[in-house]
């Protein structure tokens, strides 16, 4: 963006937003919202605590790992759905109800299913992240030029090779958006778990701070939480740009 | 048209069976009600190329990929070089009308990528896809992408990569039909060299009566409703001239205006 002549780096505006969050801070208008400052130098004092880095952990790993079945079981079902009419029309209904279902609604049966542990949380997380990355691995998949199909077979591509070299390439534009909005859609899902299931992670930290009304730890935690989605989303976008350049041209 | 054309080609041009390399026997093509094809037979000489050629709907490009294993038909056979076709296979290679490149690939793999499929090592295939990267024309370009890539250098990879695995038959579906009117003559002219240089049995799918009657030593008509070949030309007179006396050889123009006359009445 341009301003009076000047060329404004990416994310200027946060400045301005930042500025109204301490004015609205400073003038005191309700505890809910201690000026920005407060929070950043609260978040300074919390990030190297114990404590902190415990959640930090618990929420990681959770994280990762629901994130690591979303992708790896999510795909290759989103690829052979597209492949496959019979497994389409089997399972296209049960990914459109999931997706938008009310899946906070499903975890009282999750933690019955799979007890109150680590368990529960991490497919919690993958069932809020692998809906979207499914649909989005079969709708790469559907759109493949079929003359790619053609060519593989015609020069005698194994089904392994037609899946690997063709079908997974051919889709990976689309898989890498799906994996992004799952990924984010995890970062809910890991929360979600945390505060309904066992109070662990930040959960347990957004628990303790809001229920204490420690209002700029509560900020600062979610400033962290924000920052780490935001940073993983950038990345995975970062790598959709990388394969762009065919995405238009398939 | 009459079938003088036929018989005025000499005897000797008629191929003896030893020298048929793939042969269509009755095949028939449904699409569920829909008769593609109809009982077609033909025969393809070794080391020339044939055309088929017809108005669009006539079941050439569903022959040919009858013919590359790729569908399968309703009844009748196929057979290249003596062996029954039960799917691809080695023998032959096709070449596609929207090139069929692996945009995310280089042009050396996207060559090389027939042999990939084969298991051939990686520098065994890189060695032989550069010879024919070169033969067609593209030095230099081995690390270029397709998207960077004009149509008609598009298509020369797709030609490199189905000459590389060196199949005794290639199957190309209207190559030139996505390339710009001189692009297109040149590779027409391309063509004439390589069925010349190369021992290689083609067989040419196109649309244009010019280019089939440019390039072919036969031209299969096929017409629609139902899918029949109507009937097989086989020009003899300027096939040795130089390329560019073709285009203006008596032959040349009557050949084509008699195609047109019997093609006419099945153009909307």
């Amino acid at each position: 963006m341009k301003l009076f002549g000047y060329n404004l780096p990416g994310m200027s505006s946060l400045i301005i937003w930042g500025l109204l969050w301490e004015l609205i801070g400073q003038l005191d208008v309700t505890f809910f919202v201690p000026p920005l400052s407060e929070v950043l130098a609260t978040l300074f004092e919390i990030i190297g605590t114990p404590a902190f880095l415990k959640a930090l952990g618990e929420t990681g790993y959770a994280f990762v790992v629901g994130v690591f079945f979303a992708v790896f079981i999510g795909i290759p079902v989103g690829i052979l759905m597209g492949r496959s009419r019979l497994l389409d029309e089997l399972l296209l209904p049960w990914v459109n109800v999931f997706l938008s279902a009310p899946l906070t609604a499903l975890v009282p049966v999750l933690m019955v299913l799979f007890g109150f542990g680590m368990k529960s949380i991490i497919i919690t997380t993958t069932l809020f992240a692998i809906w979207i990355i499914i649909l989005n691995s079969r709708a790469g998949v559907k759109q493949i030029n079929r003359s790619l199909v053609e060519m593989a077979k015609s020069f005698g591509a194994s089904p392994a090779d037609a899946f690997f070299k063709i079908y997974f390439w051919a889709a990976l534009p689309e898989i890498l958006g799906g994996v992004r909005i799952g990924v984010i859609r995890a970062v809910k899902g890991v929360i979600i778990g945390q505060l309904l299931i066992s109070i662990v992670g930040f959960g347990a930290l957004f628990e303790l701070y809001s229920s204490n009304f420690l209002m700029a730890h509560f900020w600062a935690v979610l400033i962290v939480l924000f920052a780490l989605a935001f940073t993983i989303a950038e990345f995975l976008a970062y790598l959709e740009r990388r394969v762009a350049y065919y995405a238009a041209k398939r | 048209m009459d079938m003088s054309l036929i018989k005025e080609a000499p005897a000797t041009a008629e191929p003896a069976l030893s020298e048929i390399a793939v042969s269509v026997r009755n095949i028939s093509k449904n699409y569920g009600a829909v008769e593609a094809l109809k009982d077609l037979t033909l025969e393809f000489p070794r080391g020339q190329l044939t055309s088929l050629l017809g108005p669009s709907g006539c079941g050439k490009t569903t022959l040919l990929k009858i013919i590359a294993g790729l569908l399968e038909p309703t009844s009748g056979e196929v057979e290249v070089n003596g062996k029954p076709v039960t799917g691809p296979g080695p023998n032959r290679a096709f070449v596609f009308q929207d090139f069929a490149l692996l945009p995310w690939a280089t042009v050396m793999r996207n060559v090389a990528f027939g042999l990939e499929l084969r298991s051939i090592n990686k520098s065994k295939r890189e060695d032989i896809a550069a010879k024919y990267i070169k033969e067609v024309g593209l030095g230099g370009f081995e690390n270029s992408y397709p998207h960077e890539l004009s149509g008609g250098m598009r298509q020369r990879v797709g030609l490199a990569r189905a000459l590389s695995v060196d199949a005794k038959v290639l199957l190309m579906d209207e190559p030139f039909s996505a390339v710009d009117e001189q692009t297109r003559r040149k590779f027409q002219e391309d063509l004439l060299g390589l069925v010349q240089n190369e021992n290689k049995t083609f067989i040419f799918v196109t649309h244009s009566i010019e280019e089939a009657v440019y390039v072919s030593d036969q031209i299969a008509i096929l017409l629609p409703r139902p899918s029949r070949v109507s009937e097989i030309i086989r020009p003899s007179g300027f096939r040795h001239k130089d390329h560019d006396q073709i285009r203006r050889d008596p032959e040349y123009l009557d050949i084509v205006d008699d195609i047109w006359a019997s093609l006419r009445s099945y153009v909307e």
